[in-house]
């Protein structure tokens, strides 16, 4: 299955010299379709679709039990689905054993092998491809390079720290030059620091070597960071499928506008092309997606502005209540109730010259008419 | 140290001294006479003495010096390596199988390997007199490996499954990935890891088959008498002080075995 | 949104269905495969001849009879029950007077003593049966060692018969078995949460109170676990009876052994291991259930 011939040629393309072209040559687009698995009653993915392009960088994120780990799986070959299909290049693989399909996988807790040093850890997929003694050795040294643990490979696995063992298992992965690079969660058993630089850092490996990577998370902020494009996923369904951007500005269903970012929704009723909110009309950038009559509005913190006058022009307006200043450091928070019982919150840059408004006093909010998202709530997709 | 509080209920060390004075008799009642046995081996006289009035190697001598025992000694420690073989090998595939599979049907057929475990072994001894006899198994050494195998089984499936409990079967599952197949990555990440466990597993297989008596008594007959056949045989008819010599040997490869078994555990961890 | 709808909805089974869920069978029946072979050993070994038992126990020359349970019912057979469960229920209430305060200061010792403590009780376990029993053959009998002392010592002018009867097969059983009670217990024990007993203590529980009421319930699921060993192995137990019984203790087993090896009565020998089979399961599953109930009133 795999190429023995690549064996001869370089292990990936040097740090120095990463070029697009090399970088394609290393890495197949996955396409998915109406993949459906069940576990008893449970649906653990439910008619799953989903392309993925050549050398892209594609997250599957979604809350525990979302079935994003189950489709990581059944890619990976560990878990069979009931039917469905998937392709690798212009292959169907999903009747092929793991071990014929050519990927790299970490997992979340490493799995190195403890009874091996850190270079056989990443001589073993070598030695499976009979590849020779001497260019074992340089590979394994040009892979302990590219993770920057140059002159670790005779380390026991213990001896490892938890973010060196993170790279070991990267390393391995990726030292027999698959075509796809499968991470479930590789990254939460590290702390906050340590996590945000592996990110870089994977984020970083990916660039250099092109490869197509699936990367499994339920951080937002992770896959915001790191990725190509999202894959939203939610109760074994495929919610969106979209780059950072747009997932975070433009979320398609009511589950999406809530898992990603901080969300407060207020009821709107629709009515043809017109929306009112509170009774006062307000104005959508584009026409509405859903036909729905009770609807929701999703408003973020950062895209509220405060005024004690008018708002500008060309924004849509609300009047509330100061009901609370919260100080967090860089930004400040501002609670505001609105209509007496619903809570909004506003979120601006923190300045030292700006006075805040006393809690209790009338203000004015109002965010730009693009930025608004009506969608209906439950499951968006129906 | 004695007025100190032993438990979070305030009673002093002194006040539950008789507690422990009571274990100390305890574990002398359980360990005090096999050791016995270890000096009056090495008695001069027909009838064994504590302490012993005077010493000899004589009992050990009648022990080398015969052939039948020499000859039921082979019998032994051939069954008992056939044993632990057999027993360690068909336990650790059950094992590993029963633990890796998500079939219903694994559950019934962990419960049925350890049936062994419950039965009493005269009833097993009978059973397997009755299947050996139309085959001529009976009084062979296949006959007895398979059936002290029986008896070693449920005890490899119980320590090899443990030790599979404590391996992180994702480890299985990377090397699987990078193009292992399934038995190659047992072999190479999954078998170095639970060694401990299936080294343990193979001791007890070894020892099981090394004291069993009932089966042996019904099915081993002639030339083919186990060492704890012969041994039960002379002890019913008179207590031969030969037995203690062997008794000692026994002890002292129990010992070894144990110690063995203790540093295989402690390195588990 | 990527979503896409199957092409034909009612059309043809949904994609690679078929070759999928054969080869999850395939899977699954291999690794089954893998207990086979010892899946055969025990099957042909233990169910088979278990089988062949009970047929022998039903089938006489002359068709089907329950001749030889009703053989059961003669007195000589009656004695050797009654004396088969004496015997089980007194070595099993000695393991118990025993074993529990073992554990229970095993249990609260520092590891190193603990392991100590553990080793002494694995020792046993781990020694020859017969070495064993052979250990107390020679310390119990007529001119053994402990005769022998107590005489040197003026304490009695005659040797005690110890050995050879009723007194010197339960000491040897209570040996045998005690590391059976011994290993789940202490187990259980080193599970037992301590704040538990603080928190009686601290509700007004004086130290005994809390030790009868909070964590003697605790222990009992693998207090149960090892008396259910305990009973149902001394139920079925021969070498020891045979060896410091001298002929005088009969036991169950030791019943079926003479019926088959000395008068050759397969249907007397197949008729008690039935009833010994029968038995030995009905305790451990009515056993199992009232440790689960145990179980369930600790609190898990």
């Amino acid at each position: 299955m795999h190429d023995a011939s690549s064996d001869t040629g370089p292990a990936f393309a040097g740090p120095g010299d990463a070029s697009a072209a090399s970088a394609q040559d290393h890495s197949l687009p996955i396409s998915v379709k109406s993949l459906v698995k069940s576990y008893g009653a449970f649906r653990a993915l439910d008619d799953v679709s989903i392309d993925i392009r050549s050398g892209e960088f594609m997250t599957l994120l979604g809350p525990s039990g979302s079935g994003k780990t189950t489709l990581l799986m059944v890619l990976a070959g560990f878990v069979r689905p009931d039917s469905g299909s998937v392709t690798f290049g212009d292959k169907e693989i999903l009747l092929l054993p793991p071990h014929k399909r050519d990927i790299g996988m970490v997992f979340q807790n490493y799995a190195l092998f403890p009874h091996m040093t850190v270079a056989e850890n990443l001589a073993y997929p070598l030695k499976l491809r009979r590849v020779g003694k001497a260019e074992i050795r340089e590979r394994v040294e040009r892979a302990l390079d590219l993770v920057q643990l140059g002159g670790l490979g005779h380390r026991d696995i213990q001896e490892l720290s938890g973010g060196q063992r993170q790279r070991v298992a990267l390393a391995r992965a990726i030292i027999f030059e698959p075509r796809i690079l499968l991470m479930d969660e590789p990254l939460s058993a590290l702390d906050k620091n340590l996590r945000e630089q592996m990110q870089f850092e994977v984020r970083r490996l990916h660039e250099q070597l092109g490869i197509t990577t699936v990367y499994v998370t339920h951080d937002q902020r992770e896959a915001l960071t790191m990725s190509d494009r999202i894959a939203v996923i939610n109760d074994g369904r495929i919610q969106q499928v979209d780059g950072p951007r747009a997932l975070y500005e433009k979320p398609e269903t009511y589950f999406v506008a809530n898992f990603i970012g901080e969300t407060f929704s207020l009821p709107v009723e629709v009515a043809g092309d017109s929306v009112t909110l509170f009774g006062q009309p307000i104005e959508t950038g584009a026409p509405l997606a859903h036909g729905d009559k009770n609807q929701s509005l999703i408003l973020r913190p950062e895209i509220l502005h405060m005024f004690e006058g008018d708002p500008d022009p060309g924004m849509n307006r609300l009047s509330g209540k100061v009901r609370q200043h919260v100080f967090q450091g860089d930004s400040v928070v501002t609670y505001v109730t609105v209509e007496g019982e619903r809570e909004l919150a506003v979120r601006r840059q923190h300045r030292s010259d700006e006075t805040e408004l006393a809690p209790g006093s009338d203000i004015q909010l109002g965010w730009l008419v693009q930025d608004t998202v009506i969608l209906p709530e439950g499951d968006g997709s129906s | 140290m004695l007025r100190k509080a032993a438990t979070a209920t305030q009673i002093t060390h002194l006040q539950r001294l008789w507690l422990y004075v009571v274990c100390a008799l305890v574990i002398v009642f359980l360990v005090a006479p096999t050791l016995l046995v270890v000096p009056m081996s090495f008695s001069d006289s027909r009838y064994l003495q504590f302490p012993p009035e005077s010493w000899s190697l004589r009992w050990y001598e009648a022990y080398l010096g015969s052939l039948e025992w020499r000859r039921a000694t082979v019998v032994s420690l051939q069954v008992a390596g056939l044993t632990m073989v057999v027993a360690t090998i068909t336990g650790t595939l059950a094992a590993y199988g029963l633990h890796v599979s998500r079939v219903k049907a694994g559950k019934y057929v962990s419960v049925l390997l350890t049936l062994p475990m419950i039965i009493p072994v005269i009833l097993l001894a009978v059973g397997i007199f009755l299947t050996f006899a139309p085959v001529g198994l009976n009084s062979t050494i296949l006959g007895l490996v398979l059936a002290h195998s029986i008896l070693a089984i449920p005890l490899v499936l119980i320590t090899v499954t443990a030790g599979m409990r404590n391996f992180d079967i994702n480890q299985e599952m990377v090397a699987r990935s990078m193009g292992a197949s399934r038995p190659w990555a047992f072999l190479t990440v999954t078998l170095p890891q639970i060694r401990n466990s299936v080294l343990s597993a193979a001791l007890l297989a070894f020892i099981i088959s090394l004291d069993e008596v009932v089966i042996a008594l019904l099915i081993a007959g002639g030339d083919k008498a186990t060492l704890t056949r012969r041994m039960f045989l002379a002890l019913r008819d008179e207590i031969d002080p030969t037995i203690a010599a062997i008794s000692t040997l026994l002890i002292g490869l129990s010992i070894l075995l144990l110690a063995l078994s203790q540093f295989l555990q402690s390195k588990r961890d | 949104m990527t979503r896409t709808t199957p092409a034909n909805d009612s059309a043809a089974e949904p994609t690679n269905r078929r070759a999928l869920r054969s080869q999850a069978r395939g899977e699954q029946s291999r690794l089954l495969a893998l207990s086979l072979p010892a899946f055969i050993l025990v099957g042909t070994l233990v169910l088979l001849p278990m089988g062949w038992l009970f047929w022998l126990s039903v089938y006489g020359s002359d068709g089907f009879t329950l001749e030889n349970y009703t053989r059961l019912l003669h007195p000589a057979y009656k004695e050797t029950l009654i004396t088969t469960f004496e015997l089980a229920f007194l070595v099993t209430g000695l393991c118990i007077l025993l074993g529990y305060p073992l554990s229970y200061v095993a249990s609260q010792l520092s590891p190193r003593w603990a392991s100590l403590v553990m080793l002494c009780v694995l020792f046993p376990f781990w020694t020859s049966l017969l070495v064993r029993t052979y250990a107390w053959l020679v310390l119990l009998q007529r001119r053994g060692v402990i005769n022998t002392w107590l005489m040197d010592m003026g304490l009695i002018d005659t040797p005690l018969k110890l050995v050879h009867n009723f007194t010197g097969t339960t000491i040897g059983m209570v040996h045998i078995m005690l590391p059976f009670l011994v290993l789940p217990l202490y187990a259980s024990m080193k599970t037992i949460d301590f704040d538990l007993m603080k928190a009686a203590s601290n509700l007004g529980a004086s130290p005994t109170r809390a030790f009868w009421e909070i964590y003697v319930p605790l222990t009992l699921p693998g207090l149960g676990a090892g008396v259910i060993l305990v009973f149902v192995l001394s139920l079925g137990f021969y070498v020891t009876p045979a060896l410091l019984g001298g002929g005088r203790v009969m036991m169950w087993a030791m019943q079926i052994e003479r019926s088959m090896a000395v008068y050759g009565d397969w249907g007397a020998a197949s008729a008690l291991g039935v009833v010994l089979l029968v038995m030995t399961l009905g305790i451990l599953w009515l056993l199992g259930r009232l440790t689960g109930a145990f179980a369930g009133a600790g609190g898990r």
